[in-house]
């Protein structure tokens, strides 16, 4: 029989073994991992502008054709651009901004807390003689979080591409939201209508055709996807709308 | 493998060799033992996933199985769950940490997934009923060999639930549109989870009717 001691010293040395095999892994494997995520966000962005990259070119990619990263506030002010490897204004470099630690800010203010200014990144991308803006989203699928990149074409309106990725969302239901299936609906979609108030575009449960939406505001749903596509839609509608003064403002000009 | 076995015959005793085959049919751990239905109902959707699982599963069953079963005189009986759990646990996160570092586009595909290999219960219930009572190499081949089983299982499932819910194999369209054109529809159900169900009673079914000696008496 073992003794009480020997559970406890036997628990313990087992612990601290596993933590200490983890941490070292963690620790030796975390800068193969943050490139790969970085690799990704570059790929995804530029993916959503319709240029191809393979891990091995994406950051040369990037590089070539993201000419502008510019950091916006809520008013629609430049707080920060960086260009061409360095800073014009500010010192925030927009590409290491997380979107969704903004959203939460802008949330934590609407609630009367204390919270630093909500800011969110635009990326401008030379592709041919077109400008394209790309902006990243962030928000909430069924199991966890789901994210994308949305890019329109130089008008500010219409969509150009869009991508979207996912935590964990079910395969074959929710988790189809990344595939092109879904995601070509996108193109030639506005964000604003006719007489230029913001409208967002919604992904609509059994299907555009069904619903009173202007089809030019709408995509389809992805079926045993409710929640997912649910979440996608919110998405774009939160995340597009910190950027609608921006874009009203530009337009004037 | 026919070198292999020639120069290992003692390895590949007529023992081991039940040990690795017999997941396969009698001891198949989803269809006899009934252990891992809820990851063959989850992961079944698509072939792919499916397939790198049941790779992920049988490489967690047959390592968890050799530490456990080296450790076993060791480990005090009261804590033992615990110890096991803890080695399963730390398992998977290396395997995921490896995955996310050198193969970041297998370890998106699974997601979640790797981190369910947690919850299977082939693996406790492996460690439980054979790497606490059985040899090291058993143990692994035993890990190897219920891996296997649970794996062929996934990938049955999930061939016909991609073929019939999503008309592909492997992410490649394999019904022709001609079908398509002629009036023919894709089952919703059958990326549905229900489905999975369905799929897993008809292989039982027709198991059990091969092997009168897996049915119950009355």
């Amino acid at each position: 029989m073992f003794s009480n001691g020997y559970i406890f010293r036997y628990a313990s040395i087992m612990v601290i073994l596993v933590a200490a095999m983890l941490s070292a892994a963690a620790i030796l494997l975390k800068p193969a991992q943050d490139r790969n995520v970085r690799i990704e966000k570059m790929q995804d962005m530029l993916r959503s502008a319709n240029i191809e990259s393979t891990p091995a070119n994406a950051d040369q990619l990037y590089d070539k054709h993201i000419v502008k990263e510019i950091l916006i506030n809520e008013a629609g002010e430049e707080v920060s651009v960086y260009a061409g490897g360095k800073f014009e204004k500010g010192d925030r470099r927009p590409f290491d901004i997380d979107v969704k630690s903004q959203l939460r800010a802008k949330q934590d203010i609407a609630m009367g807390k204390q919270a630093p200014e909500p800011v969110f990144p635009l990326f401008i991308c030379q592709k041919d003689n077109e400008q394209v803006y790309i902006i990243p989203l962030s928000g909430v699928g069924l199991w966890g979080p789901v994210w994308g990149n949305i890019a329109l074409k130089s008008d500010l309106n219409t969509v150009e591409g869009v991508t979207f990725g996912h935590k964990g969302e079910t395969p074959g239901l929710g988790a189809e939201i990344a595939t092109d299936i879904f995601t070509h609906q996108f193109p030639g979609k506005t964000i604003f209508d006719e007489s230029g108030n913001f409208v967002s575009i919604q992904v609509i449960k059994g299907g555009v055709k069904n619903s009173s939406i202007n089809p030019v505001h709408g995509v389809d749903a992805i079926s045993g996807g409710t929640i997912t596509s649910n979440g996608v839609s919110a998405m774009l509608h939160d995340c597009l709308s910190n950027y609608i003064t921006y874009i009203k403002n530009q337009k004037a000009i | 493998m026919s070198t292999a076995k020639t120069e290992r015959e003692p390895l590949f005793s007529a023992k081991t060799k039940k040990l690795l085959l017999g997941p396969l049919n009698k001891e198949n751990p989803i269809t006899v033992q009934v252990l891992g239905i809820c990851s063959a109902l989850a992961v079944t959707v698509k072939l792919e996933p499916a397939f790198v699982m049941a790779l992920s599963v049988t490489i967690v069953t047959a390592m968890s199985n050799l530490t456990i079963s080296a450790l076993r005189n060791t480990i005090p009986p009261r804590i033992r769950i615990i110890v096991q759990l803890v080695v399963i646990a730390a398992l998977v996160i290396l395997v995921d940490q490896v995955l996310k570092a050198y193969m970041y586009d297998v370890s998106k595909q699974l997601s979640v997934f790797v981190g369910l290999i947690i919850t299977n219960c082939i693996l406790m219930g492996r460690l439980e009923a054979f790497a606490m009572a059985n040899k090291p190499f058993d143990s692994f081949v035993d890990g190897i060999g219920n891996g296997v089983g649970y794996g062929i299982i996934l990938i049955v499932v999930a061939f016909f639930r991609e073929l019939l819910g999503s008309g592909t194999i492997w992410g490649f369209r394999v019904i022709p549109q001609a079908f398509y054109d002629m009036g023919y529809v894709n089952n919703g159900l059958m990326i549905l989870p229900p489905a999975a169900l369905f799929l897993v009673g008809i292989i039982i079914w027709i198991q059990r009717s091969k092997n009168p000696d897996l049915q119950e008496e009355n």
